[in-house]
């Protein structure tokens, strides 16, 4: 009789020893993901920071004043070329 | 085993030896003991100290935004370099190296780290871009680490430096608006504990402690269209004029929110070399000038309020000048009898004292202060002036000169508020740098009636025989007001030297937007407010109304569309350069 108890005691140090390398295991493997999650956010960021400076420098008023007025040859319409809609 | 009898039985010696094993047996377990149990936290600690580490996360400070959401200042990541010199002390030799990747003075770099090479944390270089930052750490020189830094940059550069200000390296707002959200837009920095390896690099994040708290975003009132022209106006004035300085402001009338705030001369924020003392100072609103003839529509409100006064009463201004107390108020000619509104027009010293002295002083200064003159506006930007309004023991003569303008002073902001109370029919409404979703509750200052009679005295003032014809806008009813002053220093008025300013409010109808332009000393023959600083608000307004789709409300011509051959009629218009024209789509004429 002590020793089935003994030995299911065995077995089950033996198992609960295996769940905790488990756990850990996943431990570890859910951490280095969550690492690589945070590198990715980091990496975003800054690619975010880098297109909202691009799309500013594009988007400059200067530069599209000139880009009108020079390369598309634009202006304003005067007063009197302008019809007016109204509802 | 024959011999086994043979053999002497040495008891003691084996005893000894025996008892020697057992002894260092017991010693190993007592050590195993004492490491494992007795003083295992403070084996814990000391292994900890040498391999985990405590390293602070810098927080995201808050994004600042105009009124559509376009951004004013971004924070980007980027990596510091700094050093331990304690440990790199054996590998000097490498230094070069990095000064290579961060393309700075190797020799430089070695002395600094020399010099202090008892501490333990010397910046190299801060803020680099990340790609260089992985170049630095792909050298894995021991005891050099990178920190993960935000870096401010203002797309819109020298247009919105005065009012949006700068925050410095370390992300502390030092002027502006920076400045004053700073609470606002700086995060709680978090911390992390992190394990390094022999060299010292860190290697793995072991927990994040508390995570760091980013900065909220703060969306501005600023419209950053308007903002970009009335830069581009101003500075152009202010360059074609020779002037040395001018400020700005546009103020919408119904909320008293800033719409744009420029001065000349202007600085890049994101060039810290050009963060020289003055320079950054937002004249707008923290350098004040006694505001001359733009005063004269708030003394003939006054007057008006009284009951006593109406547009068409008549003032003697003969003989062209005017002695109270001994001293002189002059006109530059003789304008003979004039009405209140001609004294607006023709912008009479004469005239607005004689008024003014009909007055009590209460009522002369009363509207003066209910209209913020003297006081703060309101708006929190640091460094705001109040101007200055005296009203105790004021002599008749310095009740007369305040009527057209001279001591007091004001700020830019200040003179733009006090038109905008003119513009939305008696409403003062405090001024706003961030954006108001709500409408806010304004004070009347002055009754709806005196505020209409003001303008329409003021749409003359733009007409073609008023004094500000160059702030006229094709299609849209104009009202405003010019000021010519000479410049006060120490002892007196300036013969020379002048400021120019005008305020001005349009659609003059239902009044949308108010601007103040100031010229400090143009220097180019000219120096009337009506030819300085007028052709700045016509600039600017025109194109502010037509970004913020504000219809016009003075069209001359109109003409039915569902007449016949209504597009062909249009077309042959146009091509006769005529009128303005409006396309009814109902079929009414407008």
């Amino acid at each position: 009789m002590i020793w089935i108890i003994i030995a299911l005691l065995v077995v089950a140090v033996m198992g609960s020893a295996i769940g905790v390398i488990y756990s850990k295991h996943q431990t570890r493997k859910i951490f280095v993901n969550l690492q690589k999650i945070y590198k990715q956010i980091d990496d975003l960021d800054i690619e975010w920071g880098q297109l909202q400076l691009e799309q500013s420098a594009w988007s400059s008023h200067g530069r599209i004043e000139k880009i009108a007025r020079k390369k598309l040859q634009m202006t304003l319409p005067k007063a009197n070329e302008i019809i007016y809609i109204k509802q | 085993m024959k011999n086994k009898n043979n053999k002497p039985h040495y008891q003691f010696r084996r005893m000894a030896i025996l008892s020697v094993f057992a002894l260092a047996i017991a010693g190993l377990f007592w050590r195993a003991l004492d490491m494992q149990v007795i003083n295992r936290p403070f084996f814990k600690q000391q292994g900890d100290a040498r391999h985990l580490r405590v390293v602070p996360v810098s927080a995201h400070r808050g994004d600042i935004y105009d009124r559509n959401g376009e951004p004013l200042a971004i924070s980007t990541p980027v990596d510091s370099v700094w050093a331990n010199p304690k440990e790199i002390k054996n590998d000097l030799h490498r230094v070069t190296e990095i000064a290579k990747t961060l393309k700075i003075n190797a020799q430089h770099l070695k002395n600094k780290l020399v010099k202090n090479s008892n501490r333990e944390f010397v910046y190299i270089l801060r803020q680099v871009s990340p790609d260089i930052g992985e170049k630095v750490k792909a050298l894995s020189i021991p005891g050099i680490y990178l920190q993960r830094e935000y870096k401010r940059y203002y797309p819109a550069g020298e247009v919105t430096s005065h009012v949006i200000g700068f925050a410095n390296v370390d992300d502390k707002g030092q002027e502006g608006l920076e400045l004053a959200y700073d609470d606002w837009l700086s995060g709680e920095p978090g911390s992390k504990r992190v394990i390094r390896d022999r060299l010292g690099q860190v290697i793995d994040d072991v927990e994040r402690i508390s995570a760091a708290e980013p900065g909220k975003s703060v969306r501005l009132s600023i419209d950053r269209r308007i903002q970009y022209l009335a830069y581009q106006s101003l500075k152009s004035a202010v360059k074609k004029q020779k002037a040395i300085a001018g400020s700005a402001v546009v103020l919408d009338v119904q909320s008293g929110e800033v719409l744009a705030m420029v001065n000349q001369p202007s600085f890049n924020a994101n060039d810290r070399s050009q963060l020289k003392p003055g320079v950054y100072r937002n004249r707008s609103v923290t350098d004040v000038f006694e505001p001359g003839s733009t005063m004269k529509p708030f003394t003939v409100a006054a007057a008006l309020e009284t009951g006593r006064w109406h547009p068409k009463d008549n003032v003697h201004t003969e003989p062209g000048y005017y002695k109270v107390q001994g001293s002189m108020i002059k006109d530059i000619r003789n304008y003979g009898k004039i009405n209140l509104e001609e004294i607006i027009l023709k912008s009479s010293n004469v005239g607005i004292s004689k008024v003014a002295l009909s007055l009590d002083k209460e009522q002369q200064l009363d509207m003066y202060m209910k209209l913020g003159f003297g006081v703060n506006s309101g708006s929190g930007f640091p460094g705001e002036r109040n101007g200055n309004l005296r009203s105790m023991r004021l002599s008749e003569f310095e009740r007369a000169t305040m009527s057209f303008g001279y001591g007091l002073s004001v700020t830019p902001l200040q003179l733009a508020r006090a038109y905008s109370a003119i513009a939305a029919n008696g409403v003062l409404y405090p001024v706003s740098f961030l954006h108001r979703d709500e409408p806010i509750e304004g004070e009347q200052v002055m009754s709806e009636a005196t505020a209409k009679k003001v303008r329409r005295m003021m749409e003359r003032v733009v007409s073609p025989e008023g004094t500000a014809n160059k702030a006229s806008i094709a299609n849209y009813r104009v009202a405003g007001k010019t000021g010519t002053m000479h410049k006060f220093i120490s002892g007196g008025y300036a013969k020379d030297r002048y400021l120019s300013v005008f305020a001005g409010m349009a659609p003059a109808s239902n009044p949308r937007l108010v601007m103040v332009v100031m010229i400090n000393e143009p220097r180019n023959g000219q120096h009337f407010g009506g030819l300085v600083a007028a052709p700045v608000f016509s600039k600017v307004i025109s194109g502010a109304l037509r970004l913020l789709d504000i219809p016009p409300d003075n069209l001359k011509y109109t003409m039915n569309p569902l007449e016949k051959n209504s597009t062909k009629n249009v077309a042959e218009k146009l091509d006769q350069n005529s009128r303005q024209k409006i396309i009814n789509a109902k079929g009414k004429s407008a």
